[in-house]
């Protein structure tokens, strides 16, 4: 139990990976999303790039670094729709920034604790984007509870298994 | 301070990210869409919008690439069963749509011909390039995807995109090899569309959960499922008349009350698309071949309504006959007053020639009253129109027919009598210039076609024929003496009688009706020696203003040309000459 206590993960070291990985995940993350979807439309209810996200920083366990490549990932994405650029990166920032954030005083490593992270910050993420899309650009956005939280369980299923393989890519020499 | 920023850095760069974010996001929404250009980004966030297409882009379309390889490799090499009666099959539905495509073909030649004709500017599909779908955009919210067309395959900014079965979207943004499209189910899409049954127009759109909505319509219980939409090209975008889709339900719109929304289904699968079609030109400039057969189509069509006319203008009686003679030539010649003059058609011969209907005309028995024979011609014939010309007819059994040729024949005689007045016989009073003064004998003699009261009429006409003139009150007094009992327009036209001297037909020209007061010193009067086209030519000038010529008014009320106006001198010198009566 001692292992979910911000105490005892605060002294973990920063988890190390080949820099590949953090470039070629995203873009795989953000291609994945875009062609998947365009011969299954209902993949879009995953967010593969938000997955990405939560992970690097969690595992990184710095904000600035959570918030960089939130804002990063984001506005990529942002670049694959209609929208303006930013919408994403904002939302893909405070999640960046929380995660890391959190990710210095809990265990990240446990699958349980995966879980609730990921399923809360989609909620979170899909909060804050209703409230940019609704509110800060006055476009329609249907708001549903039940389907946000479908596509949050989804979404904590497929990141589960996702975070688990690119523990598979960490360096071997830590 | 350094404390600060360094015990603070986290959330310093945080919110100086989101700052920046918020800027960037208030910069590009408050940015105006120039119109000429479309472009719905600026510079910079379009470069930055083309560094991430370019860095998704490739492996997309390596993955397509491969996907399209292996499939067909299956498709080419091994799934190839019943290929031979699939090819059959094909084979005869070629033959059959072929057959198919000369009407078709020929229809629409015809109705770019008509809309041409009408100058509607119709934007017709001319040049299409396929394209292939390489992604989305991943999210529920932007109905997006790319396509492998860029700016060097020739698309470009808001050409719109369709399948064979409807219409897509629009093309959003524009890359070198890559292209995004907009579809019609984004809520920020936008094409103009046309209930196709109804005819109610509307803006298409899609609404949050990604189904196209016709917004804004006034509630009409006419549209029903299942109705066509269509575009209907207003929005200068999509042509005219794809097929949007087919109502599936009409919802109320909670923003703008008494209004609803009509839900579409679309007719293309947007949810599966794989290869669409960019519209590159459709543009009303058409094509050389498409020039040739347009001209070729419409240089036929010329021609076949070239020999219609002509057809047509040998039956109609509203053309000059070239081959009449001059009115100089002292003839009676009802086509010398110029163009636009009908010629009348000849009335049947009649069973039995008599001396009153010399074979030119039906017995009277035959006649109906009220019918016409013949048509009587519009006319702008002037005063120096035949006397033989203006002959609405008095029924030729009647025995007062004698006393009208006879009272005719003394108003002509008598060169300084003043004329009857000419009428038109809808009811207008005739303008000055159109008045005369009957002729004085007019008045006792002629009681058989109108009381003493009752307008009179006389018209030149030569001794050797029946009186060759029409004569008809007012419809009171047409009635009274029972020849003409529908009134005043119902005098049966009765053809003149030829000119025995010219040898001219004498024709229906136009119908001249006379009114007014008659004077009292009217006298009979003796003939005289010149034929009645001579007379009537002669008028003006001759008769040195003692006598009003008799005008010729179109029977259809309007007020005749000025060219058929005869004016005689002392109309204008001695107005107290002009009759006080009119038509009663």
């Amino acid at each position: 139990m001692n292992r979910f206590s911000a105490a005892a993960r605060r002294d973990l070291e920063v988890q190390p990976y080949p820099l590949i990985v953090f470039v070629l995940a995203p873009l795989l993350a953000l291609g994945l999303q875009s062609f998947v979807s365009l011969h299954f439309p209902r993949f879009d209810i995953l967010d593969l790039p938000l997955l990405v996200t939560i992970y690097f920083a969690i595992t990184r366990r710095n904000p600035v670094t959570g918030t960089v490549a939130g804002a990063i990932i984001g506005i990529a994405q942002d670049a694959l729709t209609r929208q303006p650029l930013g919408i994403f990166g904002i939302c893909k920032s405070i999640i960046g920034y929380l995660a890391a954030s959190l990710g210095v005083r809990i265990d990240t490593e446990n699958h349980g604790t995966r879980a609730m992270l990921i399923f809360g910050f989609v909620f979170l993420h899909s909060g804050m984007y209703w409230l940019l899309v609704r509110r800060l650009l006055a476009q329609p956005y249907a708001w549903s509870w039940l389907h946000e939280f479908i596509r949050s369980l989804i979404n904590l299923v497929v990141g589960v298994i996702l975070f688990a393989l690119l523990d598979l890519a960490k360096s071997k020499e830590y | 301070m350094e404390s600060f920023f360094s015990r603070y850095k986290n959330a310093l760069v945080l919110i100086v990210v989101l700052l920046a974010q918020v800027i960037g996001v208030a910069i590009q929404v408050r940015r105006p869409l120039p119109k000429e250009h479309a472009q719905p980004d600026a510079g910079g966030v379009r470069l930055i919008r083309y560094w991430a297409i370019s860095l998704v882009s490739p492996p997309e379309r390596f993955v397509h690439w491969l996907g399209a390889s292996i499939l067909g490799v299956w498709d080419n090499y091994i799934d190839l069963i019943h290929v031979r009666q699939q090819n059959k099959d094909l084979q005869a539905e070629l033959q059959r749509l072929r057959i198919e495509q000369g009407g078709i073909v020929e229809d629409a030649r015809q109705g770019q011909r008509l809309q041409q004709l009408l100058a509607f500017k119709e934007k017709y599909v001319y040049q299409t390039l396929p394209a292939q779908i390489i992604g989305t955009s991943g999210t529920e919210q932007s109905r997006i995807f790319s396509i492998n067309k860029g700016a060097k395959e020739g698309v470009g900014v808001d050409m719109p995109v369709i399948t064979p079965n409807g219409i897509v979207g629009r093309i959003r943004e524009v890359f070198p090899h890559t292209s995004q499209v907009l579809e019609i189910t984004d809520p920020t899409s936008g094409a103009g569309v046309i209930l196709a049954n109804t005819r109610i127009r509307g803006i298409l759109r899609g609404n949050a959960l990604g189904q196209p909505q016709v917004v804004n319509i006034m509630p009409d219980d006419r549209i029903k499922a299942g109705e066509p939409v269509i575009t209907s090209g207003g929005d200068q975008i999509f042509p005219r008349g794809l097929a949007v889709g087919v109502v599936d339900r009409v919802v109320n719109d909670p923003e703008h009350d008494p209004l609803v929304d009509v839900l579409i289904r679309p007719a293309a699968n947007l949810s599966q698309l794989e290869e669409v079609l960019v519209i590159t030109n459709m543009g009303d400039q058409l094509t050389p071949k498409q020039k040739l057969d347009m001209m070729q189509s419409e240089a036929a069509a010329n021609a076949e309504q070239l020999k219609a006319s002509e057809i047509l203008a040998e039956r109609l009686p509203s053309r000059i006959d070239p081959d009449a003679p001059k009115d100089d030539a002292g003839t009676d010649d009802s086509n010398a007053e110029g163009e636009g003059i009908a010629r009348p058609m000849r009335p049947p011969a009649a069973l039995h020639p008599d001396r009153f209907t010399p074979n030119t005309t039906p017995s009277a028995a035959s006649l109906t009253p009220g019918a016409r024979l013949a048509p009587q011609s519009e006319g702008s014939g002037s005063a120096t129109a035949s006397a033989s010309r203006p002959h609405a007819v008095v029924p030729s059994t009647s025995p007062a027919n004698t006393a009208a040729s006879n009272v005719t024949d003394a108003s002509l005689a008598a060169p300084k009598k003043k004329g009857p007045e000419l009428v038109p016989d809808d009811g207008s009073r005739p303008p000055a210039t159109m008045l005369i003064k009957p002729a004085p004998g007019a008045t006792a003699t002629g009681t058989a076609v109108s009381s003493t009261h009752a307008p009179m009429a006389t018209m030149p006409a030569a001794s050797n024929h029946v009186a060759p003139l029409t004569v008809s009150g007012s419809a009171n007094a047409s009635n009274r003496t029972g020849n003409t009992p529908t009134g005043n327009a119902a005098v049966n036209p009765r053809p003149a009688t030829p000119n025995a001297e010219s040898g001219a037909p004498a024709e229906v020209k136009t119908r001249v009706i006379v009114d007014g007061p008659l004077p009292s010193g009217a006298k009979k009067t003796t003939q005289s020696a010149t034929t009645p086209g001579q007379q009537m030519q002669k008028l003006p000038s001759a008769q040195t203003g003692q006598r009003k010529g008799p005008e010729l008014v179109p029977d259809d009320g309007s007020r005749p040309p000025p060219t058929m106006l005869l004016k005689p001198k002392t109309q204008q010198t001695n107005p107290a000459q002009q009759p006080q009566g009119g038509r009663r």
